[in-house]
């Protein structure tokens, strides 16, 4: 009894700030609080109007799908050294790929703009920000492709290599199908990360804030928070939207090798 | 027929410090099954995949077909492998698993569905083609992976341990099966296997390999009656080893045997090479039997009693103690009709045929 006390209690505490968004997204006034006003539209109208915010938005994408593609990509690599070859120092290195995972964002923030403007005197940009977003999401692609390449028994490779498929069609015909779920869940869970991701973008974004810096700015005009609270709407159901599908190719990933589901996000 | 299609001469393989096979000679000839049998950690399963090219020999030649196969990777050898795990391609169906090595040969869809057919009859899965991979069973996963090799009529079948993840029943269907589809293909089969009675039941010639080497190659008759090591008796089956004396008698050999009294063995008992001094005599359970109160023998004959007794249905097994020899030796006998089942402690008599007796050195 109690512990499903317990258990309610902490998902009122996890969900209730989230489930407040919408609540004031479609409160007819501009101050955010209690008693509620008569519901409106009017703050994802106000959005709609803002061409500010549609170039942060699409900034912001432009960002996080290079970032999905470029830390997949490098988790790829990774994941497969780690499953498949024994190498010197395998475990420190697989250690240190993971650390940017506990290192704490405005650390990894601030030593990247002193490399960037001070050490390679680069000019911030888009770039800058995709290339560290790629640094904090790498771990995330590398720990979930882990276990699809660990998952898949490795005398299928050789069998297609046994009935006449090179080391490359190989990884075409058989390694990449059955790792495919991974790489997808992969790319959508780096995506929602860098989609999302502030301090990082705060310091090294360039003349074109992503969305979460440019709804930084917004808070300091307080008529324009049931706006951002709006917006903060329209993310959430986009990152529960993005994360299952995550799940989903996760899930299906394991069924299709026949494996037990040892965890996962949701 | 011409030559080996599989020679082996002077193969080593290291891993690091670990010496997996040592000086492997064997020669395998065209359209055999042939066995690799040994206890776990014998290298037999090294052997096979330094075959099918996942593994390159340290050392020495392998020539498959009259080509040297050093360097040439396993897609480019004329062999194919049943998985121990099978392997089956889980995102493909049972169709697509087949068709998988056929996907170079340049066949048009027709063609390759007729091989794909044919395949699947051949291991009587007609009409699972269309069936996904996990929903199969374990038998039908094997003959899934049996088609996919055969589909493709390589020069050697290899087979690692393929029936050890399967039920006692089905085991014995398969080795059956395997076994009649090997004459049917004509195909050399190469069967990994750490199970003696599976390797005795299907396999023309069995190599028996202990600690990365190979013991004894023989038929299976020959290697059950007349093994030239003990260690090789002694993973065959059951052998009753017993202290003796021997000394040289013209071509044979005169032995004084601890329990059993004097026995004159022929050259041909002597497998593993004449040797005199102390030795050991072996001989198989069933050679050895009990003999019950008017029966006649010619045999030689001793008295003892029944230490154990083991009863199996078909079978009884008896352990019984000789006069003067520390250990029990093992006798079986078959259930007839009208013959008894001696209890623990009841005298009895035994008779063996002194053909039957082996030779061993120390």
């Amino acid at each position: 009894m109690s512990l499903r006390v317990y258990a309610i209690a902490y998902l009122i505490f996890l969900y209730l700030p989230i489930f407040l968004l919408p609540l004031f997204a479609f409160n007819d006034s501009t101050i955010i609080a209690f008693p509620l006003d008569s519901l409106t539209f009017r703050w994802f109208y106000e959005l709609w109007e803002t061409p500010a915010l549609h170039a942060a938005v699409q900034n912001s994408i432009f960002i996080a799908v290079l970032t999905a593609i470029f830390s997949t990509l490098l988790g790829i690599c990774a994941a497969r050294a780690a499953a498949k070859y024994e190498f010197p120092l395998k475990r420190p290195i697989m250690g240190l790929i993971m650390v940017p995972l506990v290192l704490p964002e405005i650390i990894v923030g601030v030593s990247l703009l002193v490399v960037v403007v001070q050490l390679l005197e680069w000019q911030l940009s888009t770039w800058t920000v995709v290339g560290a977003h790629v640094l904090i999401c790498t771990p995330f692609s590398i720990a979930i492709l882990n276990g699809a390449f660990q998952n898949m028994d490795t005398s299928l490779e050789e069998a297609a290599q046994d009935l006449g498929e090179t080391p490359f069609s190989t990884f075409r015909l058989v390694t990449l199908p059955l790792v495919m779920p991974g790489i997808i869940s992969s790319l959508l869970i780096s995506f929602t990360i860098s989609l999302d991701e502030f301090i990082i973008a705060f310091f090294l974004t360039g003349a074109d804030p992503t969305m979460p810096v440019y709804i930084w700015g917004l808070l300091r005009f307080p008529q324009k928070l049931p706006a951002v609270m709006a917006l903060g709407t329209i993310l959430v159901l986009l990152s529960i939207i993005l994360l299952t599908i995550a799940e989903y190719y996760r899930r299906r990933g394991l069924a299709r090798a026949g494996l037990k589901d040892k965890g996962g996000f949701l | 027929m011409s030559g080996p299609i599989i020679s082996l001469s002077g193969v080593q393989k290291y891993y690091g410090d670990y010496h997996a096979l040592r000086d492997i000679e064997l020669d395998i000839a065209e359209g055999e099954f042939f066995s690799l049998l040994g206890p776990s950690g014998c290298g037999k399963t090294t052997l096979l995949r330094t075959i099918a090219g996942f593994e390159d020999a340290s050392d020495g030649a392998l020539m498959l077909s009259g080509r040297d196969m050093k360097g040439v990777p396993p897609n480019k050898r004329p062999t194919n492998m049943v998985f121990q795990s099978y392997a089956i391609f889980p995102h493909l169906n049972v169709a697509e698993n087949v068709a998988f090595g056929l996907r170079k040969h340049g066949l048009s869809a027709a063609q390759k569905d007729a091989k794909v057919a044919e395949a699947l009859a051949m291991v009587g899965l007609e009409g699972y083609g269309g069936r996904a991979a996990h929903a199969l069973s374990g038998g039908q996963r094997q003959r899934v992976a049996l088609a996919r090799a055969l589909v493709l009529q390589p020069k050697v079948l290899l087979l690692d341990e393929p029936l050890s993840a399967l039920d006692k029943k089905m085991r014995e269907q398969m080795q059956g099966e395997l076994r009649r589809l090997q004459r049917q293909v004509g195909i050399t089969f190469i069967l990994v296997t750490h199970d003696q009675e599976e390797a005795l039941i299907m396999s023309d010639r069995i190599a028996v390999m202990f600690e990365g080497r190979i013991a004894q190659v023989a038929a299976p008759q020959t290697l059950y009656r007349r093994p030239e090591t003990s260690q090789v008796a002694d993973f065959i089956g059951v052998m009753n080893f017993m202290p003796a004396t021997a000394q040289m008698a013209g071509e044979s050999v005169e032995t004084e045997i601890a329990g059993l009294g004097k026995a004159s063995l022929a050259p041909d008992q002597c497998p593993g090479g004449v040797a005199t001094g102390a030795v050991h005599v072996g001989i198989r359970p069933e050679m050895i039997s009990l003999v019950f109160e008017g029966e006649e023998v010619k045999a030689a004959t001793a008295k003892t009693t029944v230490v154990e007794q083991y009863y199996y249905g078909d079978m009884t097994y008896y352990d019984v103690a000789l006069e003067g020899v520390e250990k029990p030796i093992t006798l079986s006998m078959k259930n007839i009709v009208g013959r008894p089942v001696l209890e623990r402690g009841a005298p009895a008599r035994i008779a063996w045929d002194p053909r039957a007796l082996v030779l061993f050195s120390a």
